[in-house]
């Protein structure tokens, strides 16, 4: 088990101030990334259930492409390609744009199902008082859809998480390019690699964990017509109970 | 217009196209295998931690929970770097292969778990009060039902593999982005139209990419359709 000799951790603690200022600006990428992916999810995902045929298909666009290529490559696009005609981006806002708009497609396929899913007649009311589009999306739909769209959601935030990694490949500064460089200096793999597996672990278990327990909060949302059968178990429930 | 079509003759060489699709080859290889081994450990997984014993089911959990919750170019780095392979398997590919399998029967666990949840509890009963063993009713009974609801399932994953086998560049497994990098740094010495030309080759590797993963992405679609309708 040379790997993991004493020596090894030994030199990884003495370097533990790299990992931790990685892990901070991961955390910051993955913050500005989240964010940015959720507006560009919000936006395509409304578009892509609009009646306007142009609208739609530029979202339709937009998903298929960033979801059928892979991010690295995009990514790689950014720093590397780009400065050729001159567009110069630093390493971490291409890190945040890249990682933003990739997952931004994949948020905006989950709003579309989630907008999809909500009865049809919830919008002919909303229209029917007068409601203009953005404000029927804004107070009726994605309050109702967003019930159905959290588990996804967490799931692809948790996904965001693990891809920003990727950054590493171009220097990026985040986690796991501090501790692959630092292993490579210091041939220091095995503890650099299982530090930063649980430092990743740390942020994204608890999002698994909370996509669970949506999932059953919410996953199971009752049709329609089973709500009298639910609603009578439950007020037999809280007879017994008594 | 000249220009483009001198950088496009200078990109797209016989041997520069030989080399890339090469790659290509190499990245379909090891994503198809990849696969299979992970649909079949993925299931081996699932079916510890739906009916296994204390022990089965705390194995199987903790791997899942682990691999989900870790980045995969953490898996293929550490694989590459950290693990010998045996003699027939030391080719930097399979290295690639192991990376790939032990990540994606994580994912693949979790997939197979939700079709076993979905196949009705009236066919244990009934494959048992025919005579079938456990083994006999996975096999000839409910794994087939679960495999077929669970194929679109297992395809988006099979899209995410070929698109994450882009990582095993990093390592320098000669796959498809690797080998589309070689050629951009061997366009690059030349000052004439580079841009242009790392372009073109960027252009041509998103398109390959997207053509792969459009078709699975289609069949995914009209697979849904099919199990709804």
């Amino acid at each position: 088990m040379s790997a993991f000799s004493a020596q090894k951790w030994e030199k990884l603690f003495q370097n533990i101030d790299l990992f931790i200022q990685g892990f901070g600006t991961t955390l910051y990428i993955v913050l500005l990334g989240l964010l940015l992916s959720l507006v560009l999810g919000a936006i395509f995902g409304v578009i892509s259930t609009s009646h306007n045929k142009v609208l739609r298909g530029i979202a339709r666009v937009y998903v298929e492409f960033f979801q059928n290529t892979p991010l690295l490559v995009q990514i790689f696009f950014l720093y590397n390609a780009l400065p050729y005609v001159g567009v110069f981006i630093p390493v971490k806002t291409i890190g945040i744009v890249g990682v933003g708009i990739y997952h931004g497609a994949y948020m905006a396929e989950v709003v579309r199902t989630g907008i999809e899913a909500t009865p049809k007649g919830q919008r002919d009311a909303a229209d029917s008082q007068g409601f203009s589009y953005v404000q029927t999306m804004l107070y009726i739909i994605l309050p109702q859809a967003l019930k159905v769209m959290l588990p996804p959601l967490t799931n692809v935030a948790a996904n965001l998480i693990k891809n920003t990694s990727i950054l590493a490949i171009i220097a990026g500064g985040d986690l796991m390019y501090q501790a692959d460089s630092f292993a490579s200096s210091t041939l220091a793999y095995g503890p650099a690699y299982v530090v930063v597996g649980i430092l990743y672990f740390i942020i994204c278990f608890p999002l698994a964990r909370l996509s669970g327990y949506l999932e059953k909060r919410f996953g199971a949302t009752p049709k329609p017509k089973d709500y009298t059968a639910l609603l009578s178990a439950y007020s037999m429930g809280k007879g017994a109970a008594k | 217009m000249n220009e483009l079509m001198n950088a496009f003759e200078s990109v797209f060489t016989r041997s520069n196209i030989f080399y890339m699709f090469r790659g290509l080859g190499v990245t379909l290889y090891v994503a198809l295998i990849s696969v299979i081994l992970s649909v079949i450990f993925g299931t081996i997984l699932a079916l510890f931690r739906t009916y296994g014993n204390k022990f089965l089911k705390g194995f199987s959990v903790a791997y899942i929970e682990l691999f989900r919750n870790t980045p995969n170019l953490l898996w293929v780095l550490a694989i590459r770097f950290m693990v010998r392979m045996p003699e027939p398997f030391d080719a930097p590919m399979y290295s690639g292969i192991l990376a790939f399998t032990l990540f994606t029967s994580a994912v693949m666990a979790e997939i197979v778990r939700g079709g076993l949840n979905s196949v009705h509890a009236g066919q244990f009963e009934a494959a048992y009060s025919q005579g079938f063993n456990f083994f006999q009713t996975m096999v000839f009974i409910i794994l087939p039902q679960c495999y077929k609801a669970i194929v679109p399932a297992m395809l988006s994953q099979v899209i995410t593999v070929i698109k994450d086998t882009s990582f095993l560049a990093q390592v320098a497994i000669e796959e498809f982005f690797n080998n589309s990098k070689w050629i951009m740094s061997a366009q690059i010495d030349s000052t004439v139209n580079q841009s242009m030309r790392v372009f073109i080759i960027f252009g041509f590797v998103a398109l390959v990419y997207f053509i792969i993963n459009f078709t699975l992405s289609c069949i995914v679609r009209n697979s849904r359709k099919k199990q709804e309708a």
